[in-house]
């Protein structure tokens, strides 16, 4: 019995830990999916963290966090997109950029916010009926809106992509460009809207650790879970379905880590914090020593500037 | 209104470029349900001309005219707007997707929601009709160059082009692709659509076109009804003098083999047998040329040889070593040369100054390098000599790569792997894309170094090229030697088989056998 | 009428030279709008920050003494980044160097100074290698994106730390504070001139000096720069880049292990969790802003080091430590802005035509 439950709690918490990263990786894979690689993702989560709690804080209303994360992850995403669009410099860089220049303002901006409680935060909302389902309804319903939210965000994404003009045009701008240019689609609008959208999905990531998950704020606190994002965009072949299982699998190490201790094992916890980056690694090693087929590639264009001759 | 109905009319299209001018007051008159063809050289301005009329380029001055009336073309949608649309030499095609998602990328319906059931059936339907046979749902890059060709053909007859411009459509395909490719054609234009046919073939000219207009240097030189001429006179004013002859073949000793292939086997970059078993030799002062459409392996060939490919099986026997599998450095100390085909992506560093490339294979020579540390005296020293000697037209030699022509950037390529301690030299379409001056340049290099012993191995498309410069040639098809045939023994129509897989064995043997 | 980017063929050298200055400049100005909008008076704030680093001889000192780490990594990220290899470890690797050393002084309380220091350089160099050889490795042979998983070993690196100082490394007298005990006087890396600046610095001098000498001249800097600019043309010509890949970066990350030694050495004489503000990640910037070349590296350096030094001081009058952070994350834009500006020519353009050769432009 003791081991059931704490079996189903640990897959609960693997959900709500996996959320923030979720998030993060639905964002970058729309990114990625146009051709743009966004390495800032880390510093957009913080910069979406810090604005949403700055704004619930002030405000009063979550509602207003929430789309303050959107609009802040939205707007160093447009930076993004400018630099690397318009201007062409290298994306890597210039996403590196985004992460120290996102830490540091975030840092700066939550100075006063440390330590401030959050009057009012995403509570547990149980969805009736659902969440009484043995095991799975506490796995699945018994969380809060913003988790609830990737539930439609997930399969909204995939048939996006998938089954729509709009999805096959954002594809092609991934995969050829000059092609996708030839036959009259927008490669420039394209790239700039999927940029953007990423970093406002990173930001509502980042929003849901300081408005949901912990809730505060900590200088930092995203933990690399803007990078794990990144990792798993490859690990996920750029398809949302596994993004979202490759995230849960993620927030289950991170809850695994917490629970090890109460079973009584005596692993010392900085050991058991390493283990989701660890676990990361070697994923990324696997699935890209493993990546030989067609159909685990990248987009084609990922990480080139686009340049009209 | 005249008597002739004209789908087309470019009248005094005038185009400048930074220091050329691409279009020269050129004229051209495509009539309604013809096959005009447009022949030139590379250089010539046909690419020019033809984007213009697509609407990727503004002519400085000019009128266009389509059916008719005056049209502004000022976007490649406004020319297909106008139905007139383009089949380019490069496809521009989306790998990952399926045949019917390429073809419908663009168009504005179905706005939101795709279903692709009425889509593929359309295609189908186009497909049938102008004997273009084609899976909808097959992704491109399962099918096969032609096939390719065919899904670009669709793309334009799905927007309602009737205007198809098809620009060197033939160097792609084997014979028999070619005979299907005309097939359609003839389709096309009996159902009234019109055909302007970029080549610089003249014997496709002479099959297929009604009407021919030569341009040369930007200019329109001649136009006639095919019937009226001929490929002498075509050749004539395309190259604007008589046609040269062949260059100078001194007789040369054939010495013993410097290469050797035997059962030679290699996967592609798809997964599947792009080399299925080559035996093959080269012999010291011999130029053994490899025929065939691009894409029958001849790449993986070059690359397995050089060591940039891993062979599944059989052996590479390099001066009767067996060097199967080395490391491109022992292939290169073993006196191999490589030109390759990617000149820019592989054989030079464009960024880096031409010191920096003509030291790419010398610097760990001990002439070259006290210990650790490259002489950089030396180094320069030796590529002012090389500079001199091959005519690399440059200010100096720390000039950036990327700022030197496609002729003498090949040059430079060339004057490092011939200068180098070699026996063979593996050269991959070496004469693709350079005017007539480098082509001549790179050929006389090629017989120099026939003459001073070394063997090659040329791989190229152009069997002009091969009939001129080698001793014998074999052809590739589907990673197979399909036949070798000596220079006495050359036969276009046999060559023409076996470039679309039909081996020549049933013809009898057809190697020449040297006193070796 | 519209401004239209048009691309130059080569950028003016007199801009190349002069961007970096332009981009500190500009980044100094949209601090100073950031600052301003934060309720400080950035003239305050900017000069309080240049009297801490700059104004007296303490403050030149500690200017040089925190440009040491950041040199050290800094030349190991240019150093990779040579070879298009983006070591963005550079922060786990100095805390594996200085782990590494340590550990050797922990180990040899009693041992003379002869003794000890170099052993310490030796395993704070070996530790650093490892840590970058873990990515290197799968990169070189797998392709692997080594930025995650640089990175992401940066955590793993910390962690390790932090156990350390937490667990068994704990100094029992040191009132349950995460600290080691202290290193004995002979495993102390010798200063210069009786200030706190130290041998780190020659380590770091010497390092840029042999990197550009290697790589001006030497065939290994030869084929670090062709790979660099052609792999493939890198490969056709027989060189063997795995090999170099791992050898870089190991190179790197035995830089930024040296400088993990010299800190926890010279300067906390005992293992911390506070080793580092983060002198990986402006290594990083640091590494852009001078254009990957080492004498340029060890300049910029000091002016990063002069940021930091003058940040702890501007905290004086209330302004977080977070600011300088965010100072360098604007530099690094500002770098990214002027270098791509300087790529392109702003053209206002009249007519409406595209190709047309009827276009009149006043040149932007």
């Amino acid at each position: 019995m003791m081991a059931d439950s704490m079996f189903v709690s640990i897959l609960s918490a693997a959900v709500s830990s996996g959320t923030p990263v979720l998030y993060a990786a639905l964002g970058e894979l729309v990114c990625e999916r146009s051709g743009v690689l966004n390495l800032g993702v880390e510093g957009m989560m913080l910069v979406g963290a810090v604005s949403g709690f700055l704004t619930a804080v002030r405000t009063g209303n979550l509602a207003a966090g929430v789309l303050a994360a959107l609009v802040a992850g939205g707007l160093m995403g447009l930076i993004h997109a400018f630099m690397t669009i318009t201007l062409k410099v290298n994306q890597v860089v210039s996403g590196l950029a985004l992460t120290l220049f996102g830490t540091g303002l975030s840092g700066y901006l939550g100075k006063s916010m440390i330590g401030v409680p959050l009057a009012v935060t995403f509570s547990q909302a149980p969805i009736p009926g659902l969440s009484s389902i043995p095991v799975i309804g506490t796995i699945l319903f018994k969380h809060d809106l913003l988790v609830y939210l990737t539930y439609i965000v997930v399969p909204f994404l995939w048939f996006y992509l998938y089954r729509t003009r709009p999805g096959l045009h954002l594809r092609s701008v991934g995969e050829s460009p000059e092609t996708a240019d030839a036959l009259g689609v927008n490669v420039f609008t394209i790239r700039y809207a999927s940029v953007t959208a990423g970093g406002m999905l990173a930001g509502l990531g980042g929003a849901y650790l300081s408005l949901a998950y912990a809730p505060s704020w900590l200088e930092n606190m995203t933990a690399g879970r803007g990078w794990i994002a990144v990792a798993l965009v490859i690990f996920a072949v750029w398809d949302p379905f596994r993004a979202m299982i490759g995230a849960y699998l993620f927030g289950g190490i991170d809850a695994l880590g917490f629970r090890i201790q109460v079973l009584g094992a005596r692993i010392p916890s900085f050991f058991l914090k390493m283990m989701p980056y660890v676990f990361t690694i070697v994923v990324l090693i696997i699935v890209t020593a493993t990546a030989s087929r067609r159909s685990s590639r990248a987009p084609e264009a990922l990480g080139l500037p686009y340049e009209r001759e | 209104m005249g008597t002739v109905d004209y789908a087309v009319e470019m009248r005094d299209i005038t185009k400048r470029f930074p220091g050329v001018i691409a279009s020269n007051h050129v004229n051209l008159a495509v009539r309604r349900g013809s096959i005009h063809a447009l022949l030139g050289e590379n250089g010539a301005g046909k690419s020019t001309l033809m984007n213009i009329l697509t609407g990727l380029l503004r002519p400085d001055s000019g009128e266009i005219c389509v059916r008719g009336e005056r049209a502004a073309l000022r976007s490649p949608a406004a020319a297909i707007a106008l139905g007139i649309g383009m089949v380019h030499q490069h496809f521009r095609l989306v790998q990952t997707f399926t045949v019917a998602e390429n073809i419908t990328l663009g168009m504005s319906r179905p706005r939101f929601a795709l279903d692709m059931a009425p889509i593929e059936r359309e295609v189908a339907k186009l497909s049938s009709e102008y004997g273009l046979a084609v899976n909808p749902r097959a992704k491109i890059w399962q099918l096969s160059v032609g096939e390719q060709q065919r899904v670009e053909i669709i793309k334009m007859l799905y927007r309602g082009v009737d205007v198809l411009i098809m620009d060197e459509p033939t160097a792609v395909l084997t014979p028999q692709e070619v005979r299907e490719l005309f097939e359609t054609l003839r389709r096309m234009t009996a159902d009234g659509k019109t055909i302007i046919f970029i080549t610089h073939k003249l014997d496709e000219v002479m099959e297929i076109s009604d009407r021919v207009t030569v341009l040369r240097a930007g200019r329109d030189v001649f136009s006639c009804d095919t019937r009226e001429t001929n490929s002498r006179e075509l050749a004539s004013k395309m190259v604007g003098r008589e046609i040269g002859q062949a260059p100078e073949r001194p007789p040369v000793a054939i010495g013993g083999p410097v290469l050797e292939l035997r059962g030679l086997t290699a996967i592609g970059d798809r997964g599947t047998m792009v080399l299925a078993g080559i035996d093959l030799d080269v012999r010291a002062g011999e130029i053994h040329g490899i025929a065939g459409v691009a894409g029958n392996g001849q790449r993986e060939l070059a690359e397995a040889i050089t060591g940039l490919r891993r062979a599944n099986s059989g052996r590479v026997l390099i001066r009767s070593k067996d060097m199967t599998n080395n490391t491109p450095r022992s292939i290169i100390e073993a006196g191999v040369s490589h030109i390759p085909e990617d000149r820019l992506g592989m054989g030079l560093a464009p960024n880096l100054n031409i010191t920096d490339n003509a030291i790419m294979k010398r610097y760990r020579c001990s002439d070259m390098c006290r210990g650790p540390i490259v002489d950089a005296t030396r180094a320069r020293t030796w590529t002012s000599g090389l500079v001199e000697r091959f005519a690399v037209k440059t200010p100096n030699t720390r000039t950036a790569v990327r700022l030197l022509s496609g002729g003498n950037s090949q040059r430079l390529l060339l004057a490092r792997e011939t200068s180098m301690e070699h026996k063979l030299v593996v050269a991959v379409h070496p004469t693709r894309g350079l005017d007539i001056g480098a082509t001549e340049a790179v050929h006389s290099i090629l017989l120099r170094e026939r003459e001073s012993g070394v063997g090659t191995l040329l791989i190229s498309e152009d069997l002009e090229e091969l009939i001129a410069l080698c001793d014998r040639i074999s052809v590739m098809y589907e990673g197979r030697i399909m036949g070798t045939v000596g220079r006495d023994e050359l036969n276009l129509d046999d060559i023409g088989m076996m470039m679309a897989g039909v081996s020549a064995e049933g013809k009898g043997d057809v190697h020449l056998e040297t006193g070796a | 009428m519209r401004l239209v980017l048009e691309k130059r063929e080569t950028v003016s050298p007199l801009y190349r030279l002069a961007s970096p200055l332009l981009a500190i400049i500009m980044a100094l100005v949209l601090g100073a709008a950031f600052l301003a909008a934060s309720g400080f008076s950035p003239v305050k704030v900017y000069y309080y920050m240049w009297w801490g680093a700059f104004s007296d001889w303490y403050g030149i000192s500690e200017t040089l003494v925190t440009s040491i780490p950041i040199m050290l990594c800094a030349l190991g990220v240019a150093l990779a980044a040579k070879m298009l290899l983006w070591n963005v470890g550079a922060e786990g690797q100095f805390h594996m160097g200085a782990f590494a050393a340590a550990w050797v002084a922990l180990s040899m309380p009693n041992a003379p100074s002869w003794q000890v220091l170099p052993l310490m350089v030796l395993a704070g160099m070996a530790a650093g290698a490892f840590w970058a050889l873990l990515p290197g490795v799968p990169r070189a042979y797998l392709g692997v994106n080594e930025i995650i998983t640089t990175l992401l070993l940066n955590y793993v690196a910390i962690y390790w730390v932090e156990y350390l100082v937490h667990g068994p490394w704990r100094d029992p007298v040191s009132l349950n504070f995460p600290l080691s005990a202290p290193f004995s006087s002979a495993a102390r890396l010798p200063s210069l001139f009786g200030t706190r600046i130290h041998m780190g610095l020659v380590f770091a001098l010497v390092a840029a000096g042999l990197i550009w000498f290697a790589l001006g001249r030497t065939k290994w800097g030869y084929e670090v720069t062709v790979i660099g600019e052609n792999p493939r043309a890198a490969r056709y010509a027989g060189m063997n880049i795995e090999r170099n890949i791992v050898l870089t970066m190991c190179l790197a990350g035995a830089l930024a292990g040296l400088g993990g030694m010299a800190e926890v050495s010279a300067i906390a004489g005992r293992m911390t969790r506070q080793l580092s503000p983060g002198y990986g990640y402006s290594a990083i910037i640091v590494a852009w802003l001078a254009k990957l070349n080492p004498w340029a590296v060890a300049l910029v350096s000091v002016l990063f080091g002069g940021l930091l030094v003058g940040g702890y001081s501007a905290q004086v009058i209330g302004v977080s430590a977070a600011s300088v952070n965010m100072l360098q994350g604007l530099m690094l834009f500002c770098v990214l802005a002027t270098e791509a500006l300087g790529r392109y020519r702003v053209r206002a353009v009249h007519a409406a035509v595209r190709g047309s050769g009827e276009e009149e432009s006043i040149d932007g």
